[in-house]
């Protein structure tokens, strides 16, 4: 496994916010974690990308413990985060956010550069322009590049579709399917869940800081207790439930 | 009436209504019997203006008024002229060939200009205003522009750093109540890499606990260090000898080669630290397009997203935070030697402010920015002192800073010289992409 959660456990001072949540992401996999508001999801992924260490369980990446690491020391063990709302460097050129993707690398990145510029023709067009003159797409585009400057084994995403025209997100979510084509692992946390199940190879479904189902990805696109999670209804934690059952 | 008359109408009155709050300012006070005194007294004395206009000071201010509002609709009518040609003028320029060039002579006329200084100007005191009040601060200004301008951290207790130079030198030369260390005083010139290694470590026991912290928060502990700093050589006077100030004379720097001794005088001082200054500007450039001047960019814009790149954050600001110290501190030594003694009155807020002012006055992030703004700024506390017009009293001077800086704000708010990064964002706002407020304010969007 690339990635193995195992009972984590997070709280802000005496709110629990992940109950002991369980979930691995394999090599070469797009595996997603939806949600609605307020389930967990950002949690686990601050957690995952080392802004907040679980005060119980373990996160390990390829089988060390990344659970007491900084944000920072990620980068260079070979996972790259792609924030949520993009956070670009707006007052820097787009060549500038993508160089500073590469910052942990040490020699020459000139072949990346020009990689990233083949996935993203947009961004060559735009290369001299300031990163918060760009549109959303754009940004969350430079996001993802920046990203991969680092030339990651594994890359999370926040929320990559929010506040993004449905055409953008289509666009976006191919550009994902793409990375991964080309052997990344990704693990992508998403409330836009019809999308992210569509692109995905199995998706875990949380509700109040639980995972409450998991399954492939096209099960769960048909499994009506996704919805009932959405509509705020409980659903019978994923331990006693065999992946089997539903329709 | 129309709504562009009515702006009209509305400038004139704010231009007047300025003019007025001016007039009663730098006018005479009132006294107890007659309270109102001074208010008609500001606009009825005969006076002069700096020698300029004679007459009763509300024909001066009218006046004032009337030419401030002349420019101002100059500006407004043919500013967009003018500074299109400005621009033009600059892009000529700005072509590589001639850039490089240009740049060049433009070295090479300030370094004639500042090798020529102590001796066009043989006014010993006037020289040493020069050190102590204009290099000395060119010196602070381009160290908090490390930390301010660079790692984006609002740092109000810079005063500190200084003072501990200050004190170190004096401690080295055996000037304190405390005996200096091994008790063998060595001379100041020998204390200056002493002071330096003191504030940057001080720097990084500041810094490694508190940058934690992020904008206003920082700012607070920081203004708190400095107050500690200023409370303790006010009060430990074991140590530092109080209010009274260290005793007795800190000797000036000398320098022994052999059996040749050189006493430095003003124009040694001038000469010390004015090839400080230019070295500090060579490392200083070379640090700003460094992987370290491009991690403190990346975090002073988004901190998130700075971590996840990899970028710690901790380290970087701990180490803007230290290199600020260090200059700091070679700037308080220079000047505890060159004047002899540290007094703990200096170290107050207002120096801090002072110095953060000519950072943002000549343009935060820029090194020619600071440099200019502090030797104008600087320059002008030092002519007024020594040549002061009539009727000037040495504390108008901050009155008049601060209409400048509310000037500066206003129109030209990105600093005297803004950086290439900020001059390139006003640039875009004027040609109507991205949100100009952001862009000047430097915030995110």
């Amino acid at each position: 496994m690339m990635l193995t959660v195992t009972d984590a456990v997070v709280r802000y001072g005496s709110i629990t916010a992940l109950h002991g949540i369980s979930f691995e992401v394999a090599q070469g996999e797009i595996v997603t974690l939806l949600g609605a508001n307020g389930a967990g999801k950002s949690t686990t992924l601050r957690m995952l990308s080392g802004l907040h260490a679980p005060q119980e369980g373990r996160v390990e990446f390829e089988g060390r413990d990344i659970s007491r690491l900084k944000a920072h020391e990620l980068s260079s063990l070979g996972i790259a985060h792609v924030p949520e709302g993009r956070r670009i460097f707006p007052q820097m050129t787009v060549e500038e956010n993508l160089d500073m993707g590469a910052f942990t690398r040490k020699g020459s990145y000139g072949d990346d550069l020009e990689r990233m510029y083949g996935m993203f023709p947009i961004l060559k067009d735009r290369r001299k322009q300031l990163g918060g003159n760009l549109s959303g797409g754009e940004q969350q585009m430079l996001a993802i590049g920046r990203a991969l400057m680092s030339r990651p084994r594994m890359i999370l995403l926040d929320e990559p579709s929010m506040g993004l025209a449905p055409m953008i997100i289509d666009q976006i979510f191919r550009i994902i399917a793409e990375i991964r084509d080309g052997g990344m692992t990704v693990l992508v946390v998403e409330q836009n869940a019809s999308q992210a199940l569509r692109l995905a190879d199995r998706g875990y479904v949380m509700e109040n800081g639980r995972i409450v189902l998991a399954d492939d990805a096209k099960r769960l696109l048909v499994d009506p207790r996704v919805r009932a999670v959405y509509l705020g209804e409980e659903v019978e934690s994923v331990e006693s439930t065999p992946e089997t059952s539903g329709d | 009436m129309t709504p562009e008359l009515r702006a009209r109408l509305g400038r004139l009155a704010s231009f007047f209504a300025i003019a007025a709050l001016v007039a009663v300012m730098t006018g005479p006070s009132g006294s107890n019997d007659s309270p109102t005194l001074g208010f008609t007294q500001s606009f009825a004395q005969p006076y002069s203006y700096f020698g300029l206009f004679r007459g009763q000071r509300w024909m001066v201010f009218l006046t004032l008024a009337l030419v401030v509002l002349g420019l101002h609709t100059l500006w407004r009518r043919g500013g967009s002229g003018v500074r299109s040609k400005a621009q033009s003028f600059r892009q000529t320029f700005d072509a590589p060939g001639r850039r490089r060039t240009s740049a060049l002579s433009a070295l090479v006329v300030v370094a004639v200009v500042a090798l020529l200084v102590p001796h066009l100007i043989t006014n010993p005191g006037i020289q040493s205003g020069i050190v102590e009040q204009v290099l000395a601060y060119v010196i602070l200004a381009l160290g908090l522009n490390v930390v301010v301008g660079w790692a984006g951290l609002l740092d109000l207790g810079y005063v500190g750093f200084y003072a501990i130079g200050a004190y170190v030198t004096a401690w080295m030369t055996g000037r304190l109540p405390i005996a200096a260390p091994f008790h063998h005083p060595v001379s100041s010139f020998a204390a200056i890499p002493v002071a330096i290694v003191f504030t940057m470590l001080a720097g990084v026991i500041l810094g490694a606990p508190t940058l934690r912290l992020r904008g206003d928060y920082l700012a607070i502990v920081t203004l708190g260090f400095g107050e500690i700093i200023l409370v303790f050589s006010n009060n430990l006077t074991n140590v530092t000898g109080g209010a009274q100030g260290t005793n007795p004379y800190i000797p000036s720097f000398t320098f022994r080669i052999g059996g040749i001794k050189y006493l430095f005088g003003n124009v040694g001082y001038y000469f010390l630290v004015a090839g400080f200054v230019a070295a500090t500007i060579v490392l200083f450039r070379l640090l700003e397009h460094s992987r370290v001047g491009r991690a403190w960019t990346a975090i002073r814009e988004d901190e998130v997203a700075a971590e996840s790149i990899g970028i710690n954050p901790l380290k970087y600001k701990v180490m803007a935070f230290a290199i600020g110290a260090s200059v700091s501190g070679f700037a308080g030594a220079v000047t505890a030697s060159q004047i002899g003694v540290v007094y703990p009155n200096t170290f107050s807020l207002y120096f801090s402010v002072n110095v953060l002012t000519l950072v943002i006055f000549g343009g935060m992030g820029s090194i020619l920015g600071v440099i200019v703004g502090s030797v104008l700024v600087q320059g002008i506390a030092v002519y007024l002192r020594f040549y002061p017009p009539s009727g000037y009293q040495a504390s108008d001077l901050y009155m008049y800073l601060g209409a400048l800086l509310i000037m500066m704000m206003i129109y030209r708010p990105a600093g005297l010289v803004p950086s290439k990064r900020r001059r390139r964002e006003i640039r875009q706002a004027e040609a109507g992409i991205g949100h100009e407020g952001d862009v000047l304010l430097g915030e995110q969007p």
